[in-house]
């Protein structure tokens, strides 16, 4: 995936072409939205053929499919629940990914995320539920954080690969995890389960009123228009960008690269820290091995089909969560077995990366008849 | 041409059901008289935990002015809390069986909340006075069964000593482990069981590590208590070894080395739950039992079983099932030399101290931590 050219508006800004024309203002434009629309068409029409091959029809799956996911009031809210924290790790690859980096280690993020905001849940049993909530959010940004900054640590001073580094990562948070909730975190009540204290039903952060879905949507929503602000609209995005079109020249212009780059890990793994300690605040109650229930590792096709831009992230999550919310209805109503979720996920995948090949080279858009 | 047509149809079909989608989905639900919804944390052909549920759920199918609706690899995070509104939304279920432990608190208790007059039974769940009444726990006492197998096992090896793949040092693990060295200590009383803990309920990859090291170690006969048996067996089989089976009769998968097996019963209990819902009467809200309440089952014998591990195993497996057995009997001591059940002291089946198990009985090799 490139990184460049993410910038509609400035593409056209720099485009010399640029005239009073529609197309020729607004091509690129179009494209970023028809190119991906269409690259989803062809791989729902090929899963389609998929499904006919299992002796089911297709246009009864595109009904279930969008019945699960959009056709109701319950099927938005259960779409939207599923899209809240893949919204959060999709970002944790997205903002290395200006620089260049590929981070893959979301889910071990997510999962120091959850454990720091528990743990500091659990130590200021006294304090005041917002204060106590304030405090989670702060720890879960700190602790996942700090541990994809480890990443982008070992990259910057030790040469290591950081997509190897921080899928390695995801191991060792998994089992620090286990370590603690299974130890000296464990709730000895918690006999056949080990799982941590609970943080308290009054520091829960619920749902958005009305609704069904927790707060977590708007913390997604709120990160991604903050990434997109930071990264397209500020003198630190900029030179993230020109660090990850050309590390050497960023270097030669004098631009500090390795605080580039351990700024942009931290912020990664705290938007993928903050979902673990939503997961923990609105849904869990506590920290134990459901939290790795993959989200960190969704989040990575989230961001690669969002072509890493932060504001694309936003519907690309909420298409993802609709997939996931109406699994569950194809393996009812059509017996087809989960895998055919991930099936269906795949193939969108590869169609969305063999379209890059399409930019910039449909004539049409670019004006020129 | 033809396509054309049969598309439009489709079409028609398809928006048509859009517009009534809520009036028939509630004609459908009206049509049977009762929806069951199951919900599984795995595939549902695992050979394993799923499948044994997956049977009970089948055994459902089968009965009249019921309809059956099933999704697999739901989570244990929010996903669960969806899956069973998407059921009761979109399917009109009235009756839920989470199968897995981990849906219960919190996923479960907040759904029979939130449905009141919906009944929820949940697989392995502690119910307590507190949670809801429309919500109850079931579980059974599998270890009678490992015991059974224990004696089968203790006859079987040749070189005394046994294998027990298991997933977490948790107590229903730690109380099968012990019930079934106990078992092969009464055939054999030389008899050891070596342990492997995996760390998780489905990690295929060190559960077939797991079996290969004990073979090498000169284990002969292997059980396990993982989520998926399968590669166990598979193994243990191509290994040359013998093995004693768990959650479903896996004797397809090795048919030479299928010794007996320790099997859930759910194909009993599930109907007989529905008939004690139809009939009026309340199931209670903590449901337990073993074998003689056909709770729990043993694999019929497999062919390498001499008369006498027969014999032996019929014994006690007849006065389990009249209910006048005691497996925990005193004097117990772990395999750290320290005596656990003192002389004289029963704890029979129903013993709340068992359900806090936390050693390994002597004659076992290995740690819980």
């Amino acid at each position: 995936m490139t990184t460049e050219a993410a910038d509609p508006v400035e593409a056209v800004a720099v485009s010399p072409a640029a005239g009073p024309g529609f197309l020729q203002r607004y091509g690129t434009t179009i494209e970023y939205i028809l190119i991906p629309g269409a690259a989803l068409v062809g791989a729902l029409a090929v899963f389609g053929i998929f499904v006919a091959l299992f002796g089911k029809n297709p246009l009864d799956l595109y009904f279930y499919m969008y019945q699960g996911a959009f056709g109701t009031w319950f099927s938005w809210q259960n779409t939207l629940t599923r899209a809240a924290p893949l919204i959060l790790t999709a970002l944790c690859t997205a903002l290395p990914a200006q620089l260049g980096m590929v981070i893959i280690g979301g889910e071990g993020a997510l999962l120091i995320g959850a454990l720091s905001a528990t743990s500091i849940a659990l130590a200021i049993p006294w304090a005041p539920p917002l204060v106590v909530q304030i405090t989670m959010v702060c720890a879960g940004v700190v602790g996942g954080g700090l541990w994809i900054t480890l990443a982008g640590a070992l990259r910057q001073y030790r040469g290591v690969n950081e997509t190897i580094s921080s899928l390695l990562l995801v191991y060792i948070g998994l089992a620090i995890l286990n370590h603690l909730v299974e130890g000296v975190m464990r709730d000895p009540s918690s006999l056949n389960k080990p799982s941590t204290r609970e943080i308290g039903a009054a520091n829960m952060i619920g749902s958005i009123p009305g609704t069904d879905v927790h707060w977590g949507l708007v913390f997604g929503v709120v990160a991604a228009f903050a990434s997109y602000v930071l990264i397209y609209h500020t003198v630190f995005g900029f030179a993230a960008r020109v660090a990850g079109g050309n590390i050497r020249a960023a270097k030669i212009v004098g631009l500090g690269v390795g605080k580039l780059i351990l700024t942009i890990c931290f912020l990664a793994g705290g938007a993928a820290g903050l979902a673990g300690m939503i997961e923990v605040a609105a849904v869990q109650g506590r920290t134990n091995a459901n939290l790795a229930a993959g989200y960190g590792f969704t989040g990575i096709l989230v961001a690669f089909l969002a072509r890493q831009n932060p504001l694309a992230i936003i519907p690309v999550a909420i298409l993802l969560g609709g997939i996931s919310a109406s699994g569950g209805l194809l393996q009812r109503r059509l017996g087809l077995p989960d895998a055919s979720v991930l099936v269906l996920q795949g193939i969108i995948f590869v169609f969305v990366l063999a379209s890059d090949a399409l930019y910039g080279r449909i004539a049409f858009l670019k004006g020129k008849s | 041409m033809d396509f054309a047509k049969i598309s439009r149809r489709h079409l028609l079909r398809g928006s048509a059901a859009l517009t009534l989608g809520s009036v028939l989905g509630v004609r459908s639900a009206a049509a049977a008289d009762t929806t069951i919804g199951f919900i599984y944390v795995g595939s549902r052909d695992d050979y394993g935990y799923n499948q044994a549920h997956a049977q009970g759920a089948a055994a459902l199918k089968k009965m009249r002015g019921l309809k059956v609706v099933e999704e697999e690899k739901v989570p244990e995070t929010d996903a669960v809390e969806k899956t069973i509104e998407s059921m009761v939304n979109l399917d009109g279920a009235s009756l839920l069986f989470p199968t897995s432990f981990g849906y219960y608190n919190p996923h479960v208790i907040k759904m029979a909340n939130k449905f009141p007059k919906l009944r929820f039974e949940h697989c392995g769940g502690l119910w307590s006075d507190k949670d809801p009444k429309n919500a109850g726990s079931y579980f059974g006492y599998i270890d009678e069964a490992q015991y059974v197998s224990g004696i089968v096992a203790g006859y079987s090896t040749k070189s005394g000593k046994l294998g027990f793949v298991a997933a977490k040092p948790i107590p229903q693990v730690l109380r099968n482990i012990n019930a079934f060295t106990l078992g092969a200590r009464l055939a054999n009383p030389k008899a050891t069981t070596q342990v492997i803990f995996t760390g998780d309920w489905s990690m295929p990859v060190k559960e077939a590590e797991a079996t290969n090291s004990l073979i090498d170690q000169g284990v002969d006969v292997l059980t396990c208590h993982v989520d998926g048996p399968k590669t166990m067996v598979e193994n243990a089989a191509r290994r040359g070894a013998m093995v004693c089976g768990y959650h479903v009769n896996q004797s397809p998968l090795a048919p030479k080395a299928y010794l007996t097996g320790a099997e859930w019963n759910w194909e009993a209990l599930y109907p007989k739950f529905v008939k004690m819902i139809a009939s009026g009467e309340a199931i209670p809200n903590f449901y337990r039992g073993g074998l003689k309440e056909e709770i729990v089952k043993c694999s019929p014998y497999g062919e390498a079983v001499s008369a006498q591990a027969r014999k032996h195993a019929d014994d006690i497996k007849a006065k389990l099932m009249a209910g006048d057995y005691t497996i925990f009997k005193g004097p117990i001591m772990d395999n750290k030399g320290k005596t656990v059940i003192t002389a004289g002291t029963d704890r029979g089946q129903k013993d709340p101290e068992l359900e806090k198990m936390d050693y390994l009985v002597e004659g076992v090799i290995g740690a819980t931590s």
